[in-house]
């Protein structure tokens, strides 16, 4: 059973909400890519590791989050 | 594949307005959650505040009003009175509720009117700019308390949960807060609850929910949420204060 998250990145404030909530601290500031708003966004660097948990959905305030199991 | 999470359906596809790293945010959709999963959205009526969440009325996919500053309640009883079989709540900040509506809120739980009101606690005044609002802490900076609040001039911060809470016509009042999974998950438990007692004609139900305000703050909204936890909570206890029928 593995998992994906996908950010709506575009939306993302860069609050770093979701960072302080992942088990498997897989999700961190994309500080290679500045969105339209002019934020860092989040993303995940080993997908793999997922669990598919959404605690980082499940914070994100602007729920640009989508989390599935497959 | 199975979707574990997305956005939830109570929620329009706007864009929200909030800072980075507002509450405001999570608690919109707590809310809107809660209504889907009771089957109530399509009959949701909600009343949005004067404050920084006085564009709901653009994120909320159901029948929303806007009131004038600190009438909600009103707005409220109004709407419940005419539909008794719908969902009705109040979502209102600090500023709003414990300060030029005081009145409002205390009045309609004294009368038991059976809508949910959602009370964000952020302890200032945030779209205005960051006065001191009635929730402010003691040693609290804001622009009109620049060196902090003291008790000699504006005395000891309002809990409103508690207050409400004597009266008779509220059935329900829980604080809550959002800075971690475990707290969300209680704080969903607590509004669904609200709106549930509220479906039953139980009366009054109210549910606060504590909130960051990293802008007005002066923050970053991880120190926000750290800042929430050290000096908030200690003041602003979490938990049941009242339900009606389940002594506390």
């Amino acid at each position: 059973m593995s998992a994906r998250v996908t950010f709506n990145s575009d939306r993302c404030k860069g609050c770093e909400l979701c960072t302080t909530v992942c088990p498997k601290h897989i999700v961190t500031m994309d500080m290679n890519v500045i969105n339209r708003k002019g934020y860092h966004p989040a993303t995940v660097t080993d997908m793999d590791q997922c669990i598919g948990c959404a605690s980082c959905a499940k914070i994100c305030p602007d729920s640009i989050i989508t989390v599935e199991k497959f | 594949m199975a979707v574990v999470y997305e956005k939830s359906k109570g929620l329009t596809d706007a864009e929200l307005h909030y800072c980075p790293g507002c509450h405001h945010g999570i608690i919109h959709k707590l809310v809107a959650e809660s209504l889907v999963e009771l089957g109530l959205l399509d009959g949701a009526i909600g009343i949005c505040p004067v404050g920084c969440s006085v564009f709901a009325y653009n994120y909320f996919s159901c029948d929303m009003l806007e009131a004038s500053h600190g009438r909600a309640p009103a707005v409220a009883t109004g709407i419940k009175r005419t539909h008794p079989d719908q969902a009705v709540f109040t979502y209102q900040g600090d500023g709003d509720l414990a300060s030029i509506g005081a009145a409002e809120i205390v009045h309609a739980a004294m009368r038991g009117e059976k809508f949910t009101t959602i009370f964000v606690n952020n302890a200032i005044y945030g779209m205005t700019g960051g006065q001191m609002a009635p929730t402010t802490l003691i040693g609290q900076k804001a622009t009109t308390c620049q060196s902090g609040r003291t008790v000699e001039q504006a005395g000891m911060p309002i809990r409103v949960a508690e207050m409400l809470s004597t009266l008779d016509g509220c059935v329900y009042a829980e604080r809550v807060c959002v800075t971690d999974i475990a707290n969300i998950n209680k704080a969903k438990r607590a509004i669904k609850k609200a709106f549930e007692k509220q479906m039953n004609r139980e009366g009054f139900t109210f549910v606060e929910v504590l909130s960051t305000c990293p802008t007005n703050w002066g923050m970053t909204p991880l120190k926000a949420v750290q800042w929430l936890k050290d000096n908030m909570i200690p003041y602003y206890p979490l938990g049941v204060i009242k339900d009606k029928g389940l002594e506390v």
